[in-house]
């Protein structure tokens, strides 16, 4: 069954325009102008019901546009959508007791009272049973080690404290699909890396379908199997991670340590009449990059027998390179010119 | 095992009172909405000394209104059907009222509007507007508590108040009082969604503020007004907040006419709600959540 199912999805925005000048705004004020503003164009998509699915896209892209129709938050302009059986903004009331929502950039726990009030109160708000309620807070409390944090006032808890209660505030109510507007912003990696794994946890005990945008590639590569990127209010590509980075990845990088200096002329030398390209990291270090159709082995094979290497690592094209190309380009299809920008752009990844 | 025992006790417990999921699901909702108005409440409670200040503010001002009016009757007996002494007490009880009443419902829903938070109410199962009519009743009670009863104690303290002994005229005051509060908490419900409409309401939300003073009876008594204002007056809801409750207190509304006056209490109450409903509603297509 699909969780999410989305058809020709649009949304367009009335917005007030500001004529210029002195004798614009007195304009403004008789006669307003408006201009309308497409931020989700007939995009079409389904989730199955257990899918981590990533959302990504520039900012303005039309990310939070689309988390707010499916949420039931916006009323679309056209197209059809149901979340979980329901339509969204038809039936608001029910469709939410059934979804759980997480931005990370507003807090729906109340900033005056303690932790515990307010799911207390979330509780008797999505009508929880009590035994319910202490089964599952104990299971989320446990798991993501809120014990100590219970007892204080909202507004005295650190970020990364207040995002694993917030999650915590989503999932009182065990909903079936997880809506995730950028969970991750602003936290420290050791925070970043206990809420996916919490995540990831939780889709595979509860089968809960999780929709998530982020900023964050590494969110994408650490959950999602599948990523749904958005440009200017269109869908431009969906499909795997791994799809991604074998159509867009140009090769890979090797990092050579050698025990004693070595010239790059002598590099080039060992591998002539094969498309790598050396550049020195310094006296004993070097980088070749080598493109999808060689193998990492020939070109290691010419190296290793020849020089005194201390330490070879083989670095993976990077998603972040990947996916700031395809923004820049504006679509999935891959141009040569593209290609040749990612290497310029290349950045190592075990830093 | 202890543990065990006392879910099973709560849940039969639970069981039994409540007839079915149904019933039971519906009390927890009414739960949370009482909710509501307690963390209110205790919020407020718990920033108490911000409204010792209030207090003497609300005592200034009875003083101010006390001495003009003073100087305004001379040696003259009445103005407007009112006696100086009834004056007096016309001007404690209402400024006494609007302690109790006055909250910024308009602010916090406009704020909410603005900022983009509204998004976070709407993902929730219940009614946003229902949830903030609950917290201005707590902040209603807290003020009723803390900041109506004392600083009338010290107005009477230090003007010749005059207030009516039968428990009657009081019973009927408090509920009074609390029309006056559903009608001014509705007029700012009203004043804070009109945020979805245009892009900046601050305008709107001061004009309220005045007209909400100056046309309720506040500053001025409606029968005070010049012939043809107060006649349009007696149209529009704000009397019913401060200027009719008023008269019934201070003893210039009497029989027949308090049952007048709280008829058109519970008119207004009802009429307010169909805008409230309708903002509701059309809001939902108009909402443009701010912040991405």
């Amino acid at each position: 069954m699909n969780a999410i199912q989305v058809q020709d999805l649009r949304k367009t925005f009335k917005v007030q325009k500001n004529r210029e000048g002195l004798k614009g705004a007195f304009a403004d004020l008789f006669k307003r102008e408006f201009t309308e503003v497409t931020a989700v164009k007939d995009i079409s998509f389904t989730i199955p019901q257990g899918e981590i699915c990533g959302y990504i896209g520039e900012n303005g892209a039309g990310k939070s546009t689309t988390i707010k129709m499916l949420t039931g938050i916006l009323v679309p302009t056209s197209g059809s959508l149901s979340v979980g059986g329901y339509v969204p903004y038809l039936e608001r009331e029910k469709f939410v007791r059934n979804i759980g929502v997480v931005f990370g950039q507003r807090s729906q726990l109340w900033w005056d009272i303690g932790v515990i009030e307010s799911f207390q109160l979330l509780r008797k708000v999505y009508r929880v049973s009590e035994q319910d309620f202490k089964k599952r807070l104990d299971e989320l409390v446990e798991r993501l080690e809120l014990q100590e944090l219970l007892n204080r006032p909202v507004r005295k808890l650190s970020l990364g404290q207040r995002m694993r209660c917030e999650l915590v505030a989503a999932l009182l109510h065990n909903p079936s699909i997880l809506f995730l507007d950028e969970p991750t912003i602003g936290l420290d990696i050791v925070v970043k890396s206990e809420i996916r794994q919490f995540l990831k946890d939780m889709n595979r005990e509860h089968g809960t379908t999780i929709l998530l945008t982020t900023h964050d590639l590494q969110d994408i590569e650490a959950l999602c199997s599948r990523v749904i990127m958005l440009d200017d209010g269109r869908i431009i590509y969906d499909g795997g991670l791994e799809d991604l980075k074998q159509r867009w990845g140009t090769g890979r990088e090797v990092l050579f340590q050698f025990g004693n200096p070595t010239k790059l002329e002598q590099l080039e030398h060992w591998t002539t009449g094969m498309p790598v390209v050396w550049s020195a990291e310094n006296e004993l270090g070097a980088k070749v990059w080598i493109p999808l159709d060689l193998n990492v082995s020939d070109v290691l094979g010419r190296v290793v027998g020849q020089a005194d290497i201390t330490d070879i690592k083989i670095i993976e094209t990077n998603t972040d390179d990947i996916v700031r190309s395809i923004y820049q380009s504006g679509s999935a299809e891959k141009p040569d010119e593209m290609a040749a920008a990612l290497k310029d752009e290349r950045e190592a990844l075990h830093v | 095992m202890s543990d065990k025992l006392e879910t099973a006790v709560s849940s039969s417990a639970g069981g039994s009172s409540a007839g079915g999921p149904q019933e039971s699901s519906r009390r927890l909702l009414m739960g949370a909405y009482l909710d509501f108005i307690r963390i209110r409440f205790l919020t407020m409670l718990a920033y108490r000394v911000n409204y010792y200040s209030g207090i003497l503010i609300y005592s200034l001002n009875i003083g101010v209104n006390y001495f003009t009016w003073m100087a305004i009757y001379g040696k003259g007996e009445s103005l407007g059907g009112f006696s100086a002494t009834q004056m007096t007490s016309y001007v404690a009880v209402s400024w006494m009222a609007r302690a109790f009443y006055f909250n910024n419902l308009d602010r916090e829903i406009s704020t909410d509007i603005r900022d983009g938070s509204i998004a976070i109410q709407f993902i929730r199962p219940y009614n946003y507007v229902l949830v903030k009519m609950m917290q201005g009743l707590g902040e209603g009670i807290f003020r009723f508590m803390l900041f109506m009863i004392p600083g009338m104690a010290i107005a009477m303290l230090l003007f010749p108040v005059q207030l009516p002994t039968e428990l009657s005229a009081w019973v009927g005051f408090l509920v009074m009082l609390f029309f006056s509060f559903l009608i001014n908490s509705q007029i700012n419900v009203i004043t804070g969604l009109s945020a979805f409409f245009v892009e900046n309401n601050e305008g709107m939300m001061r004009m309220k503020r005045v007209v909400v003073d100056l046309f309720s009876g506040l500053v001025v008594p409606i029968s005070l007004f010049p012939g043809w204002l107060s006649s349009i007056l007696n149209f529009l809801p704000f009397q019913a907040i401060t200027y009719l409750p008023g008269s019934v207190f201070t003893g210039r509304v009497q029989g027949v006419g308090i049952w007048n006056v709280l008829g058109v209490q519970v008119f207004w109450f009802l009429v307010l709600l169909i805008p409230i409903i309708w903002l509701n509603h059309a809001a939902r297509q108009r909402l443009f959540v701010q912040g991405g």
